[in-house]
């Protein structure tokens, strides 16, 4: 279980990127639920944190695919693989991620460790 | 309706197929594609594939499970639509008929004439275009890219980066004007400098030089008719580039060079020679100076073709039960009041949805209003992005960030209002901002900018 970030610094409708290997992207809901995924999206390397939260759903800021932050499942291209989600805890005022033990959909470039 | 044929299997068409599946399509559905690959995505094609960071099955369009129930018929090119009976004709003699269909066939590079016969003379617009160009960007050679569009400056980027000596060649004043107005124009093309890339503008290509020719110019030059426009090309579009305004451009123009054609043979190409009578070593070109719509095929159909096919806002042609989506369709933009190609590959992603609804519906169902055209380009490491119309006349104000820092994020603004936005490595406040732009149209700047 990794602390990810104070929950005041995680506001209803904002996103927080943990910089761990590879990134985890937070997002806190409207409707006060969070969830975390991996933060790279699954087409190219683009952070999700910085995407568009709209309900539990988060838009990639670069090619408009829609993640589900439930599934991590993809709504439209170009992406084609789901990201994964990863456990969330919150105690004492602080959220913690239990990252997925799943290997991850990094995109082509990120996959080889090259970009 | 019970049978629909899509032509054209790239992103448009693919999309389109998805959308009418989508509502609830049932009938027999046929893809027909020129090329013979499965549908796949051309922007990394100058950039991730090129610099070979992204491999051909990374290019995929479809998933693995996808299974749309359609006929695939690649390799096929269309030749002629029937209206009589809705016929498509092919260019292997057979035809396929439908109740409904989408056409989707793209846009075409424009090549420069007499660059024909030179080996190491590209165009970018296929995969098969970007296996050749990548073939040949080999480390140390000197590169020149005709046209600082976007292709070719995502192009010069790449081979920049795989450490090639890159110089680009423009035409007009300022490279992006159209798209991003002449100031911000300028910001994007500095990039080139920045990396040590050379930027010449201003100035046409005349024509290209061959091997055994010399590079002297003295001859080639006296064999050059110079006549006033000839041989200058226009580089400031690209696939994801820029809205077209019909008779904004004008090919005619590079197809009057008659001295600088090329030998035939395998001769490589050593050279372009400007309109100033410079001449810029090259042992590869690549010709990036826009793209022209695949629409002959439709000639004398009853279709109205004028810089693409002319549709209403919702997709429908002038021909009943056939609709157009992608680079090759002029929808009318209520936002602007024309008609106009759109190039983006976001367009050629949603647009299809409002076409299967036109198409499905016999044009009873209106279409929603479009969102704001929205391109991307990867340069030099750097994500630009930008979203709206920019026309002559805008203010734009530097919002967040500095220009000579390359982040920033600029806003264009008519009568106060902001109508575009541009941002160079500023993707999460772009995000909003793009957002913002499409859900409130008609919102004052102040309102705007409070909820930011």
């Amino acid at each position: 279980m990794i602390p990810a970030c104070p929950l005041a610094a995680l506001p209803r409708g904002e996103a927080y990127r943990l910089d761990v290997e590879p990134p985890i992207a937070l997002f806190h809901t409207e409707d006060g639920e969070i969830y975390a995924i991996d933060d790279t999206c699954t087409h190219q390397d683009a952070s999700l944190a910085d995407g568009w939260l709209e309900g539990c759903e988060v838009e990639c800021p670069l090619h408009a695919s829609r993640f589900d932050l439930r599934t991590g499942r993809v709504d439209a291209p170009p992406a084609k693989l789901p990201v994964r989600t990863h456990r969330v805890v919150v105690e004492d005022g602080t959220v913690y991620v239990v990252p997925s033990e799943e290997p991850p959909n990094l995109p082509p470039g990120i996959r080889a460790g090259t970009a | 309706m019970r049978s629909i044929a899509v032509v054209g299997a790239s992103l448009a068409g693919l999309s389109a197929a998805r959308a009418l599946r989508g509502q609830g399509f049932e009938g027999r559905l046929t893809l027909i594609g020129t090329e013979s690959h499965r549908p796949y995505d051309r922007p990394p094609l100058s950039k991730e594939f090129l610099a070979g960071r992204m491999s051909e099955a990374d290019l995929a369009l479809e998933a693995d499970d996808e299974d749309l129930g359609a006929e695939w018929r690649l390799g096929a090119t269309a030749t002629g639509l029937d209206p009589s009976d809705r016929r498509v004709l092919l260019d292997d003699g057979t035809s396929v008929r439908a109740d409904g269909i989408v056409v989707a066939t793209g846009a075409s590079a424009r090549t420069l004439p007499g660059g024909g016969g030179l080996g190491g003379v590209h165009t970018l617009r296929s995969l098969d275009d970007a296996r050749a160009l990548r073939s040949d960007l080999v480390k140390g050679r000197r590169l020149v890219v005709i046209g600082a569009g976007f292709i070719g400056a995502e192009v010069a980027s790449t081979a920049r980066d795989l450490g090639l000596d890159v110089t680009v060649v423009e035409t007009a004043p300022t490279p992006f004007a159209g798209a991003l107005g002449a100031e911000m124009g300028a910001v994007v093309a500095s990039l080139h400098g920045d990396h040590g890339v050379r930027l010449i503008c201003g100035v046409g290509v005349r024509g290209l030089l061959g091997a055994g020719r010399g590079l002297a110019g003295t001859d080639r030059a006296d064999g050059v008719q110079r006549s006033e426009g000839a041989g200058r090309v226009d580089g400031a579009s690209g696939p994801e580039g820029v809205d077209r305004v019909e008779g904004a451009r004008a090919p005619e123009g590079v197809d009057r060079v008659e001295g600088a054609r090329a030998p035939e043979g395998a001769d490589r190409v050593e050279g372009a020679l400007l309109d100033d009578d410079r001449i810029l070593p090259a042992d590869v070109v690549l010709v990036g100076i826009g793209a022209r719509p695949n629409v002959e095929w439709l000639a004398g159909a009853g279709f109205q073709l004028t810089n693409g096919v002319v549709c209403d806002a919702g997709g429908a042609t002038g021909v009943p039960g056939v609709v157009a989506v992608g680079d090759c369709a002029a929808w009318f933009d209520p936002a602007m009041g024309y008609h106009h190609r759109v190039e983006h590959w976001t367009g050629a992603l949603r647009r299809p949805a409002a076409a299967a609804v036109t198409l499905l519906s016999g044009g009873a169902t209106a279409p929603d209003p479009p969102s704001s055209p929205y391109f991307w380009s990867d340069q030099y490491g750097m994500k630009i992005q930008f979203v709206g119309h920019a026309r002559p006349g805008d203010t734009v104000t530097v919002e967040e960030g500095d220009v000579a820092d390359r982040s920033f994020l600029a806003v264009y603004r008519r009568q106060d209002r902001p109508v575009a936005v541009l941002s160079l490595n500023q993707v999460r406040l772009f995000t909003r901002w793009r957002r913002r732009l499409d859900a409130v149209p008609n919102r004052t700047d102040s309102t705007l900018r409070s909820e930011l």
